[in-house]
Order: C-alpha cells, then sequence, then structure tokens
C-alpha cells in the first residue's frame, strides 16, 4: 500500500469520527462550576459565575479588562479560594473542606500571562519538576514524553537552554509543555499572548490551535478576537463579574445580543479617517 | 614571621566565627523583615538602620569599655569583637536575605502551585535554591566587607595581624627605619592574598547564576 493510500485511509478514519463525535454538549461534563462569588477585600469580582466545560471543548472567555476572566481561572483550579458557589471536576465537588488542590492541578494545568518559567532549571528540568516530583513518574518515560511534546511545538534543540537564552515565544510554548506533560484533563490559558511581542503571539496561538485541533479541553482568556473566532467551540463574554453572553463564537462575532457585547467588538475596529 | 602568622590566624578566625553566626542569625532575621507583619518588619528595620550608621570601633569601645564601667561585666576582648562583628554582620545578612526573598516574582511561587507542588516542594525545588543564588554573592561581599574591618580589635587590644605588625615595627624600627613599609607592606599584601580570590569567586557565582 503507497503513503498516500494510508493518509487517505487515516483521512476518512478521521472523517467518521468527526461524524460519529457526540454534538459538545452531549459529552461528558469535565468542569462544571456554580454561582461562583469571588470577592477581595471590599471589591466583588465574581458575581454568581455558572459554567460548563465538556469533554473536548474549547472555551473562549472575552471581555473588558478587570471583569474578572483571570480570577474565574484561577479559581477554578483553586489558587483563589472562593466566597461561595460549587467547583465539580468529572462530577467530583471540589468545594469543599478535604480537596487535595495538588491532586487536582495535577488534572487542571495552567498557563499564565508572564513566562513564569524557573529561571534557575533549563527547559528540559522545567518540564521535568512536575512530572518527577508531584507524579513520581519515571524520569525516562517523562523525558520522552516531554521530549516527543518539546518536537511538536519546534523547540526539541532548546532543551538544555536557560529560561533566560530563550525569546518570550518560545518561554511560553516551553510553559505549555510543561503543563501538557502533566498530561491534564483540562487547560487553562490566561492571556498567554498578552504580553508578547505580534511577531511572537503567532507561533504560541498556533500551538494552541494544533492542540485545540486534536480535541484537547481548554478554557482560554484572550484579547486576540481573531484567534478565538477560529479556536472557539463557544464564547463567554464576561463584564463587571458577570456573565453577559454565551454563545458559538459565529453568533457571538455577528450578531451580538447586548449591546455590552456589541460595544467591547467595537472596541477592535478602526474607522477610516482618510480624507478624500 | 611566626608571631604575624599568629596574628593572621586570629584575623580569620574572629572574621569566620562571625561570618557564621552572622548568617545563623541573619536568616531568620530576614525572613521576619520579608514577613508580612509590618510591625516586625519595621522592628527589624530599625534595627537594621541603627546598626548601619553606628561605627563599628565606637560598638567596640562601647561594649569593651564602657559596658564593665556601668555593669561592671568584664567581656573578654575576643568575645566582644566577636559579638560586634554578629550584631553587624547579623542585620546586614538579614537585609541581604530580605533582598532575595523579596525580589523573587510571586509568579514563581504561584506557577509552582499550578504544577501541582506543594508549598514545601515550592519552597524546596523552586524558591530557596533561587534565593541562595541571589544571596551567595552579597554574602561572599559581606566576608570580604568584615575580614577588611577586623582590624579595629587592634584598638581593644587583640594581637590581630595589624597589632603584632605594629609591635614588630617598633622593635625592628630601631635598626631598620624602613622595616614599616615592609611590615605593613606584607600585612597589605596578606589581606590581598585572603580577599581577593573571595572577590573573584563572588563575581564568578555572578557570572554563572546571574
Amino acid at each position: 500500500m503507497s503513503e498516500t493510500m494510508i493518509e487517505n485511509i487515516n483521512l476518512s478514519k478521521q472523517e467518521e469520527e468527526q461524524r460519529e463525535k457526540p454534538s459538545l454538549e452531549d459529552r461528558p461534563i469535565v468542569i462544571c462550576a456554580r454561582d461562583i462569588v469571588k470577592s477581595f477585600g471590599e471589591r466583588l469580582i465574581l458575581k454568581g459565575i455558572s459554567v460548563n466545560v465538556h469533554h473536548g471543548e474549547v472555551l473562549v472567555v472575552i471581555g473588558p479588562s478587570g471583569c474578572g476572566k483571570s480570577t474565574l481561572l484561577r479559581c477554578l483550579n483553586g489558587l483563589e479560594p472562593i466566597d461561595s458557589g460549587e467547583i465539580e471536576l468529572d462530577g467530583e465537588l471540589l468545594t469543599k473542606p478535604g480537596t487535595n488542590w495538588n491532586l487536582v492541578r495535577q488534572k487542571i494545568g495552567m498557563v499564565f500571562q508572564n513566562y513564569e518559567l524557573f529561571p534557575h532549571l533549563n527547559v528540559m528540568d522545567n518540564i521535568l519538576l512536575g512530572p518527577i516530583k508531584v507524579q513520581k513518574r519515571k524520569k525516562t518515560e517523562a523525558k520522552q514524553k516531554a521530549s516527543a511534546w518539546l518536537e511538536r511545538v519546534g523547540l526539541l534543540d532548546r532543551a538544555d537552554s536557560y529560561p533566560r537564552e530563550l525569546s518570550g515565544g518560545q518561554k511560553q510554548r516551553v510553559a505549555i509543555v510543561r503543563a501538557l506533560t502533566m498530561a491534564p484533563e483540562v487547560m487553562l490559558f490566561d492571556e498567554v499572548t498578552a504580553s508578547l511581542d505580534p511577531e511572537m503571539v503567532r507561533e504560541v496561538l498556533d500551538v494552541m490551535l494544533s492542540l485545540a485541533s486534536q480535541g484537547l479541553t481548554m478554557v482560554i482568556v484572550t484579547h486576540e478576537m481573531g484567534f478565538a473566532k477560529a479556536v472557539a467551540d463557544k464564547i463567554i463574554f464576561m463584564d463587571e463579574g458577570h456573565i453577559v453572553e454565551n454563545a458559538p463564537p459565529d453568533v457571538f462575532f455577528n450578531n451580538p445580543e447586548t449591546s455590552r457585547a456589541k460595544k467591547f467588538l467595537n472596541m477592535f475596529e478602526f474607522k477610516g479617517i482618510k480624507k478624500v | 614571621m611566626a608571631r604575624l602568622m599568629e596574628g593572621l590566624w586570629i584575623t580569620v578566625w574572629i572574621s569566620m566565627l562571625s561570618v557564621g553566626l552572622s548568617v545563623l542569625f541573619g536568616i531568620p532575621f530576614g525572613l521576619l523583615m520579608a514577613a508580612k507583619t509590618r510591625v516586625v518588619a519595621k522592628l527589624m528595620r530599625i534595627y537594621l538602620e541603627f546598626i548601619r550608621v553606628m561605627p563599628i570601633l565606637v560598638m567596640l569601645f562601647l561594649f569593651y569599655y564602657s559596658l564593665s564601667r556601668v555593669f561592671g561585666i568584664n567581656l573578654s576582648a575576643y568575645f566582644v569583637s566577636v559579638l560586634v562583628f554578629t550584631i553587624w554582620g547579623a542585620a546586614e545578612m538579614a537585609d541581604l536575605v530580605r533582598a532575595s526573598v523579596t525580589s523573587l516574582p510571586a509568579h514563581q511561587w504561584e506557577s509552582g502551585r499550578a504544577l501541582g507542588l506543594s508549598s514545601l516542594q515550592v519552597s524546596l525545588f523552586i524558591i530557596v535554591p533561587q534565593a541562595i543564588r541571589r544571596l551567595l554573592p552579597g554574602v561572599i561581599n559581606l566576608t570580604t566587607r568584615m575580614i577588611k574591618t577586623t582590624p579595629f580589635v587592634f584598638f581593644i587590644n587583640i594581637p590581630d595581624l595589624m597589632k603584632v605588625g605594629q609591635q614588630i615595627v617598633e622593635v625592628a624600627g630601631m635598626r631598620n627605619h624602613l622595616a614599616s613599609v615592609w611590615v605593613y607592606g606584607f600585612i597589605f599584601f596578606i589581606y590581598f592574598i585572603i580577599c581577593y580570590p573571595i572577590s573573584l569567586f563572588s563575581r564568578y557565582l555572578e557570572g554563572r547564576w546571574q
């Protein structure tokens, strides 16, 4: 059998799988958040947020700065304790005393805005810290996985480099690999391209797109509207601590229901000022 | 020559003991300064500023001569010198520890937690290694400064390198009026031999660890 034929068969197999895939709403819920309330001191940040993340779904959260998007992500993996409400992971209630958040965080990977690699470790050791120290995996096995991921994001040759020798985009890709090597069920991305130079944004978004196409469950907070439109299965628009809209991307971007969403989307468009 | 070596030995052990004790006390003090409690941090700040503006020589005299007058305690000169250098060193050390801990960005802590590391693991694998790296050049620097400051013990009659040198010059100066040049020159050279490698080492570490 020639290679092209194999490819064809693989392709048709993929198509079949696509067709057989149950719609997102029918798939099992990975993260379920109900009525999350969170305040910092006097300031109420999240005013009752409820959201479901289905298996294989890419949920994109957008909204003006300070609307609570990042706080929501940080609440989901317990980095911020919530005031009231419930969070479930795979049907198991997390917001109860006695939850081992360290265990939960192995299943919910997170990448932050500021590249937070550990500067005293090289790329490979940064990635291996979690799998070896937390998950107690064998070094050879974890290293193999890490190398495979690094190769996929095009950074295998930088495995021995230190973070200071990498560009912002490269650091962010390593941070993504570091979270992925823990084999999480869900990945949270908190404005991962916000502090990157424009020419490096693309390389990071491409990695995320390819993960999405592979069916990884992701919750993404971003200001890149074009990317949001391309990657999202569902858009959540937040403003002042509330979820204002929850819609598929084509609906949200073409026909936003609320005036607040319209106003927000308008900020990303510019009127021409050509004086003819 | 043999007497000079004895003097050198005194210089070295006073400095080393003081540095050791300073590190021992400075680390908890520094952690206190980095602590969130305002009052404690403030108190530590006052201690540090007070020690910094106080000349070492004045402190040595105060402890050696004045305390015995007022309280009738007679402290040995060696004890006083180590005590004073430790009070000073611990304050400086505390400030170094504070700086190295607070300069670590909060994300380091957070991203460790996000990987599922426990607080202890984050401290052990992420915070402490980085804090030590930031600390070491400062500690080494402090060591050389202490070694350079030890000749002050001369004034409370400890036969350190300088004192011995002076005695030799006094005796030999009768016969050879250039003796002071040779002896003090030699002492200068000894201090250089001790301190320069230490300062080179510090620069090497800084270059390596950034």
